[in-house]
């Protein structure tokens, strides 16, 4: 219910939304949380495991009780903290995990079976037999034990990616990050503060205290407005740290879209922050008590039921107890008798617990009981003088603070337990720059913290070099924070300590018993800790249950690892900008438009589109295309876009001996205006690449590499130039992108050309000649090299002519009878003449598997000379390249089929080689296959077997060389 | 993870294409088993290392980056070019 005059929602102005299909209304600045409990819903959620009957537990992103989904289709987001989600007009939450309804939930009968869900239930139960494990258990247990569901349906929300540098990042905007902000800034550092809430001032929005005679908020307010107003601020609300990495990286997440109504751009960004510096002002989590039933709704945190009543205007019960065993609590019930709530009783663990006015103070009390099923009508609590029964709607408790000391952990910190508090504090110095300080550094009073974030901006300034302002300390609350510990009340039933995974004081105790000792073994076996709020309010507690089952102490039993994140990150937040379209680059060439036009289905090369073949009308398949396509080359004259293949400008005196370095074979002697065929080894002596290198002058070079391994290609030359000869005086650089380049192939090829270029080809262009030629006012690059074996060229032009020249090819080719080509007929017709790609460059192949062992020049020192050299690799027993013809009967020939001896058992160890490479040939009328085998050329004219075990494929083929078409090359040459 | 590129300033990892140690690349008649280590065999310091990184984001320069790899700080980054010994 709202009390009247309390609550910071200024605005007033009512929203309306829905839980469970029914219409509530909120106010302007309440999240999911305070707007149910303004209009009394209790219950919000069932527990994961047994299905239990529960409410709001806390007040922030600690909450592990009240997990709703938001909206629904594509939209539908599960799992989220009604104590974190703003709410918004037209705001759609539905409770999860219970069916048919939230108030009967039919698998509540699991609460019954509880003796046998305890803790490794699922090690000990349902072991075998095997088969029902995958059939039966696990489907059922699955669908019984769970949080929402995804949709199912592609990701329709916007998230986005962002980088962010400073000087100090403030994590945490109550007392202490904001008077380190304030210093920081004001000494003129670049400062980002980021805070998780949606308003800045931590623990000041949620309780009365005052600062410097103002209240606590409004001291907030004014910090932040002059920090709003300065140039090197800014300020990051909705944002989560959740991740600390090497360098002063910082991982957030920032809640950008989840508190509006419509959603026009992205719902959340995920940062990365580089800061020179940290301060760590990250607050503090209280701690429940485990007692029977404690998970009952209306049982919460007691600075949660505070915060609900100073910041939200909203008291979670009408006759409201409080549990504690520390002062803090003692806040609680002042704060709801000062707004007119009925506190019906303080029961205080502590047998010297300070006096208290205006309700009954239970002196050494503890709540061992609480009743209603679905939400407490009473307690029971235990005294000296008996236990006593009574009837509350909300009971308020505390165990304590834990200080936040997660983030502090994530570059393998291990934080120190201080006795005085009862709770783990960062070690100093567990970050490399981060300084803790205020409540997650130990401090729990409104001055202690604002003398901290202080004297942490001024350790952060120092070390940054700049100067501190002078700053008096506020007037503020330092009253001593006293506890007694006290983590779980003794008696009968099951009390919790892990809310959402469901474990209990049992299920820790069981697994001591099962010699679970140690703390990381107690928290696998029982799950405790493993929910998505990762034991934020359970840790502290079930360690020191663990450590008086196993009789040690706290600092003994230590704790588990906090691990990033320290709140829940969406997959589509990290992986941001990588759906759709986003997942790669894609590459065009200038003649894309041209052949999409065509109709030509595209294909993936690399992050290249490249068309398959340019289906002409009547055409049914890609066979008929493409068979058509070779003929066309193979008699008239066909045009295919080449320009993917990597192009590489090589310039200077030494441009020549750098190739003779980084290809096998001598490019020194390669004559200007001519071309030569190049073979690249790794330095363990396997083939890294092929392509061919033209000499355009004495100093100037152009290579080409494949298309898959231009990238590689570049890098390695940058590697060879750069680390291992330094002293040639080279230059080069990509220009793939820079010209557009046409293969021109087959009989007409040259009629083409001498209609397009202004001076006609003569004799001086031989096989393997190149150099510039003219052509309707461009110049261009002419080389006379063949991919398809026919004679043929390549023509590059300055890329912004492509798309034009392009057409024109196209054009002319067509007149001449010919037309384009695709990625199709241009792998036939390589095949036919047994020419390679990285289909045969594998990167287990070497120059003598290939029959180039002669490429490999003796007379020189290149990249992968030395081993190329070893026995093993030229070893003549290797699988070495043939061609393969089918003899007789043939359904297909694919990739990835194995050979074996034609009367040999298809099994592994008979194995004699592997098929890389086939195709239809038109052109000799017969499927063929490029494939390795042993001892390959020795053994043609041998007929072998060869099986696809996958597609259960057997064909006998006779092992001939790989040129199947036109052996001598005249159609080149000519 | 940030590397200080002598050329552009310190920028991000993901601009860099990791190679392995800086090693010093042995004769061609170095004999066997320089040429095992060179190519194949690898330390696995605990401590300072130095490693070739190449800037292939960026300015296209092989760096030697010194690293330790139980703190994880980058200690220093200069040209491969220029490291040579």
């Amino acid at each position: 219910m709202r009390v009247a005059g309390k609550g910071l929602l200024n605005t007033g102005r009512s929203v309306p939304f829905t839980f469970d299909g029914v219409r509530y209304d909120g106010i302007e600045g309440d999240t999911l949380a305070s707007a149910l409990l303004a209009n009394d819903v209790k219950l919000v959620g069932r527990s994961f495991k047994y299905h239990r009957p529960r409410g709001v537990l806390s007040a922030g992103s600690e909450e592990p009780n009240a997990l709703v989904t938001i909206g629904s289709g594509a939209q539908k987001d599960p799992n989220v903290r009604a104590t974190v989600q703003e709410i918004h007009a037209g705001l759609q939450a539905h409770s999860q995990n219970r069916w048919p309804s939230l108030a009967f939930d039919a698998m509540a009968i699991n609460n019954l079976a509880a003796p046998f869900l305890g803790a490794g239930f699922y090690y000990k139960t349902f072991m075998w037999p095997k088969a029902f494990w995958e059939k039966l258990y696990e489907p059922v247990i699955r669908r019984a034990a769970g949080l929402g569901g995804l949709s199912g349906e592609n990701c329709a929300d916007e998230y986005e990616r962002a980088f962010a540098f400073c000087d100090l990042l403030v994590i945490g905007a109550g007392p202490t990050g904001l008077m380190a902000a304030l210093i920081a800034a004001r000494a003129g550092a670049d400062v980002i503060l980021a805070d998780e809430d949606f308003r800045m001032g931590g623990r000041l929005l949620a309780e009365t205290y005052e600062i410097d005679g103002l209240q606590g908020h409004l001291w907030a307010e004014q910090a932040l407005t002059e920090l709003g107003a300065m140039d090197n601020v800014r300020l990051m609300t909705r944002t989560s740290v959740v991740g600390v990495y090497d360098q002063g990286t910082y991982a957030a997440l920032e809640r950008v879209g989840h508190h509006k109504p419509h959603k026009a751009g992205p719902l959340e960004c995920f940062w990365r922050i580089v800061a020179k510096r940290c301060v760590l002002a990250a607050g503090a989590i209280e701690r429940p008590v485990a007692f029977r039933n404690n998970d009952r709704p209306g049982i919460m945190t007691a600075g949660a039921v505070r915060a609900y009543l100073n910041r939200w205007g909203v008291s979670p019960g009408k006759a409201v107890t409080v549990f504690g065993n520390n002062d803090d609590a003692h806040r609680t019930a002042r704060d709801l008798l000062d707004a007119g709530v009925h506190v019906a009783a303080l029961i205080d663990s502590r047998h010297d617990a300070p006096n208290f006015d205006g309700a009954q103070l239970m002196r050494g009390g503890q709540v061992c009981n609480a009743s209603g099923a679905r939400g407490i009508d009473a307690i029971t609590v235990r005294t000296a003088s008996g236990e006593e029964r009574i009837r509350t709607d909300c009971l308020a408790m505390s165990g304590g603070w834990n200080p936040t000391v997660h983030l502090t952990c994530h570059m393998n910190g291990r934080p120190e337990w201080n006795r005085e508090i009862a709770a783990f504090v960062p070690k100093p110095g567990a970050v490399p720059g981060m300084v803790t300080a205020g409540a997650c550094n130990g401090a729990f009073s409104t001055a202690d913290c604002l003398q901290q974030g202080i004297d942490a901006a001024k350790i952060a300034l120092a070390e940054l070099g700049l100067t501190a302002p002078d700053t008096a300390l506020p007037d503020a609350d330092d009253a001593p924070y006293r506890i007694a510990p006290l983590w779980a009340v003794a008696g009968k039933g099951r009390a919790w300590l892990d809310f959402q995974n469901d474990v209990t004081v049992k299920d820790v105790k069981q697994a001591a018993t099962e010699n679970f000792r140690s703390v990381e073994h107690m928290k696998r076996y029982t799950t405790q800790g493993m929910a998505t709020d990762q034991g934020k309010s359970s840790n502290v507690g079930a360690l020191a249950v663990l450590a008086d089952a196993t009789g040690r102490g706290i600092p003994e039993t230590g704790t588990t690892t906090f691990r990033p994140p320290y709140s829940p990150v969406a997959i589509a937040a990290l992986g941001a900008g990588g759906q759709g379209d986003g997942f790669a680059p894609q590459r065009y060439t200038t003649s894309h438009k041209a052949s999409v036009e065509r109709g030509a289905p595209m294909v993936e090369v690399g992050l290249w589109y490249r068309p398959s073949f340019f289906p002409k009308p009547g055409e049914k398949t890609w066979r008929q295309s493409c068979d058509r396509e070779v003929g066309l080359v193979r008699e008239h004259v066909g045009v295919c876009d080449v320009s993917t293949l990597g192009k590489i400008d090589i310039q200077g005196p030494d441009a020549a001996a750098f190739l003779d370095f980084v290809y096998t074979n001598m490019f020194s002697t390669l004559k200007v205006g001519r071309v030569r065929y190049g073979l690249m080894l790794r330095e363990d002596g396997y083939v890294m690449d092929d392509g061919t290198t033209a000499r355009l002058g004495e100093t100037h070079f152009v290579m080409t590499t494949t298309t898959a391994a231009a990238g590689e290609v570049m890098r390695h030359l940058d590697f060879v130039h750069q680390t291992l000869c330094p002293e040639l005086d080279v230059s080069f650089i990509s220009v793939t992108e820079q010209w557009a380049q046409f293969a021109i192939a087959g009989p007409k090829s040259r009629d083409l050309l001498n209609g397009l270029l202004e001076a006609p080809l003569g004799e001086d262009w031989p096989f393997m000649a190149c150099g510039s030629v003219d052509l309707m006012g461009v110049q261009g690059r002419l080389f006379r090299i063949s991919f398809s074996g026919e004679h043929a060229y390549e023509l590059a032009v300055p890329a912004r002519y492509g798309a034009a020249l392009f057409r024109e090819l196209v054009a002319r080719a067509e007149a001449l009878g010919g037309g384009p080509y695709g990625m199709e007929a241009l792998n036939v017709l390589r095949i036919e003449k047994g020419l390679l790609t990285h289909a045969e460059l594998h990167g287990r192949i070497t120059a003598f598997d290939l029959g180039l062992g002669r490429m490999v020049s003796a007379k020189k020192d290149c990249i992968g000379q030395t081993l190329s050299n070893r026995p093993g690799l030229k070893d003549p027993e290797r699988e070495r390249l043939v061609g393969l013809k089918p003899v007789g009967a043939i359904k297909q020939l694919m990739p990835g089929a194995f050979l074996f001896d034609k009367d040999a058992e298809p099994v592994r160890v008979n194995g004699q080689g592997y098929l890389t490479s086939a195709c239809y040939s038109p052109t000799v009328g017969s499927t063929l296959a490029l494939a390795f085998l042993k001892n390959g050329p020795e053994r043609h004219g041998e007929v072998i077997k060869v099986v696809d075990h996958l597609r259960g494929l057997e064909t006998l083929c006779e092992v001939v060389d790989p040129v199947f078409f036109d052996p001598a090359g005249g159609r080149a040459r000519g | 993870m940030r590397l200080p590129c002598p050329i552009c300033g310190e920028r991000d990892r993901r601009e860099f294409y990791y190679k392995g140690a800086a090693l010093e690349r042995p004769a061609p008649d170095a004999g066997e088993a320089a040429w095992d280590d060179y190519v194949y065999l690898r330390e696995n310091p605990a401590g300072d290392t130095r490693e070739l990184w190449y800037h292939d984001g960026g300015c296209g320069a092989w760096l030697v980056v010194t690293r330790n790899t139980l703190t994880h700080a980058v200690i220093g980054a200069e040209l491969a070019s220029e490291a040579k010994a």
